[in-house]
């Protein structure tokens, strides 16, 4: 298992540096002088040099990439050129709204993937089934942002159920925190809800016609026993790989929903911070994204190989 | 629903997919009457974007003062915007920006993706590693955030949008190509083709890209779905077709903040999206199920 690991933790390194290389590069090549934005109006030729010299943008690039590395790897993602915040504190601070956001839509995509798949599969080619595939090809097809926009309309606006927009912290208030959270949820999972399902429903469908399905339905156990206790178990593992693919997805989701319902999390800050041309901290974003998106299939991969050694010994 | 989705959702399938007698798959498309319905509602919104000159009623760029924000009626059958422009005008002119999107950056990211994909799998060694190690980098992205930073780097125009969206889905094709490639590369005619004596570029255009074919068209379909959402979210964004153009995402930008006053603004725009991404979706899997045999 430890080679296993070894090699593995060996192949995300070198993705990593490609990944920072790319960061680096797209963001240098955006239009606009970042020292003349932050010298204002009055243009003034010192204060511009001096703003290159403190940010070191008057380095050769190759220079500012070594040094932007070298802070990256000690954790220093630099600070805004315009607010003067350490990324990282940026970053820290809005990264609580997007993990809730995204821990809530994975509930709502669990609850409506893991049934809806499960029935799908067990009452394969009847009404259920189309069913499910018709809600799922809906989930796939309808735009995140367009669903959110049609919940405001209908559940604050005509109803006035709901909040339309704003964010509330836990700390000050679960119920309104939730009542600001369920529709930014609900359109975030809805997506994830198709895609799960039909991983689900296809698990589900190679297990049902597994040998130990056919003997526990042979030792007189319940239909219902043996989806729930025997198949379902067995059918969630390649749903539960999915899910470590589905981080970025889940994240691109994110920077749409929380446009559309003014949520203060990560993907506001990236939109914001791309339209105000701020360097650091959209290279900040998108390292710690990339960075957790690696890390978390890397650790899914071990995971994997520590339920099936198989995988670990090819 | 994201690309990143699209392609966890589709690919594992497609690796497996063999060549079929083509007649015989066709034959199977044609009884699928969702994948057919998906084809002519494409086709449909393919005539409407080619025609939308003959069929808009007005203008979909000229203001109209007097008829600012009108509820759907005879004269304005979605209603109009929040200057006066007719939206069912503009839903017929969008469809041309969003059907362009989805084609172009799908041949873009074909065009990359599939001689990359041959070059890794084919000849292996070092360019298979970096060419594996960059395409892994670019999946590290999360396609919508990568799509933004390329869009804002390049500027906000649909041209931009489309070379955005079309390297982000490269990946897709260099691993769906790659693994046609070995899998092809490993047929006995393969081996026997090159114990004939048979050129790289002979084997590849003979065998391999004839081989790698069906599931790469299946993928490119539904890509095209989801570059077609990609470019509408770039465009809600601003980052992708500018205005006075009418464009589906564009319209729906402008939309949120008329909600109260004009709901219809932002209806039928998102309505158009959906079902032309529905379309794509039912004739992709359509297709991926008519050359599957693994359902027969």
């Amino acid at each position: 298992m430890l080679p296993f690991i070894g090699r593995r933790v060996l192949t995300a390194i070198p993705t990593l540096l490609i990944v920072t290389l790319m960061v680096f590069g797209i963001q240098r090549a955006l239009p606009g002088d970042p020292a003349l934005m932050l010298a204002g109006e009055q243009q003034d030729p010192a204060v511009i040099a001096f703003i290159r010299a403190k940010y070191r943008l008057d380095e050769p690039v190759p220079v500012q990439y070594a040094v932007w590395l070298g802070q990256v790897v000690r954790g220093d993602l630099g600070v805004s050129l315009r607010t003067n915040e350490r990324v990282l504190d940026l970053i820290a601070s809005k990264l609580p709204v997007t993990i809730e956001l995204s821990i809530l839509s994975l509930l709502v995509a669990l609850v409506i993937a893991i049934p809806t798949g499960v029935v799908a599969a067990v009452k394969k080619g009847r009404a259920a089934d189309y069913g499910g595939t018709i809600l799922a090809l809906t989930g796939l097809s309808i735009p995140n942002f367009w669903l959110g926009i049609m919940l405001i309309l209908l559940i604050s606006v005509r109803l006035g159920w709901l909040p339309a927009s704003g964010y509330v912290p836990l700390s000050e208030g679960v119920w309104e925190n939730l009542r600001r959270m369920i529709m930014p949820a609900f359109v975030l999972g809805t997506g994830l809800a198709a895609v799960l399902m039909r991983q689900m429903r296809s698990s589900m469908l190679g297990v049902l016609k597994q040998d130990f399905v056919r003997t526990a339905h042979a030792k007189g156990q319940s239909g219902a026993t043996v989806v729930v206790r025997h198949a379902l178990r067995n059918a969630l593992i390649p749903v539960v790989t999915i899910l470590g693919l589905q981080l970025g997805a889940l994240l691109s989701g994110a920077v749409l929903t929380e446009q559309v319902f003014t949520l203060p999390g990560f993907g506001k800050l990236v939109v914001d911070a791309v339209f105000n041309r701020d360097y650091a901290v959209v290279q900040g974003v998108v390292v710690v994204t990339a960075v957790a998106y690696i890390a978390i299939n890397l650790v899914v991969d071990v995971l994997y190989a520590v339920l099936d050694p198989r995988i670990a010994a090819r | 629903m994201s690309l990143e989705a699209a392609v966890a959702r589709e690919a594992p399938d497609l690796h497996a997919l063999p060549e079929r007698s083509g007649s015989r798959a066709w034959q199977r498309l044609a009884r699928r009457p969702p994948a057919i319905i998906g084809a002519l509602v494409v086709l449909l919104f393919v005539i409407v974007a080619a025609a939308a000159p003959l069929l808009a009623p007005h203008s979909p760029s000229q203001p109209d003062f007097l008829a600012v924000r009108q509820a759907p009626s005879a004269e304005y059958r979605f209603g109009t915007d929040e200057i006066g422009r007719d939206v069912l005008s503009r839903v017929i002119y969008g469809a041309r920006a969003s059907l362009i999107a989805g084609v172009i950056s799908v041949a873009i990211a074909m065009g990359v993706g599939v001689p990359l994909g041959l070059l890794a799998g084919f000849y292996r060694g070092a360019s298979d590693e970096l060419i594996m190690r960059v395409t892994d980098a670019v999946l590290a992205f999360p396609f919508l955030i990568l799509a933004i930073a390329m869009a804002a780097a390049l500027g906000p125009s649909l041209t931009n949008a489309m070379i955005a969206i079309g390297i982000a889905t490269t990946p897709t094709f260099v691993r769906l190509t790659r693994a046609q490639v070995l899998a092809v590369s490993a047929e006995d005619y393969v081996q026997a083709a090159r114990a004939l004596g048979a050129s790289d570029v002979r084997i590849i255009t003979s065998h391999v890209l004839p081989n790698s074919f069906t599931p790469l068209l299946v993928q490119a379909t539904l890509t095209i779905a989801q570059a077609i959402i990609a470019e509408s979210a770039l465009s809600f964004l601003g980052l992708g077709v500018q205005p006075p153009t009418p464009s589906w995402g564009g319209m729906l930008n402008t939309a949120k903040n008329f909600l109260v006053q004009a709901p219809w603004m932002a209806i039928y725009p998102g309505l158009s999206i959906f079902f032309t991404v529905l379309a794509f979706n039912l004739f992709g899997d359509g297709l991926r199920d008519a050359f599957d045999p693994r359902d027969e």
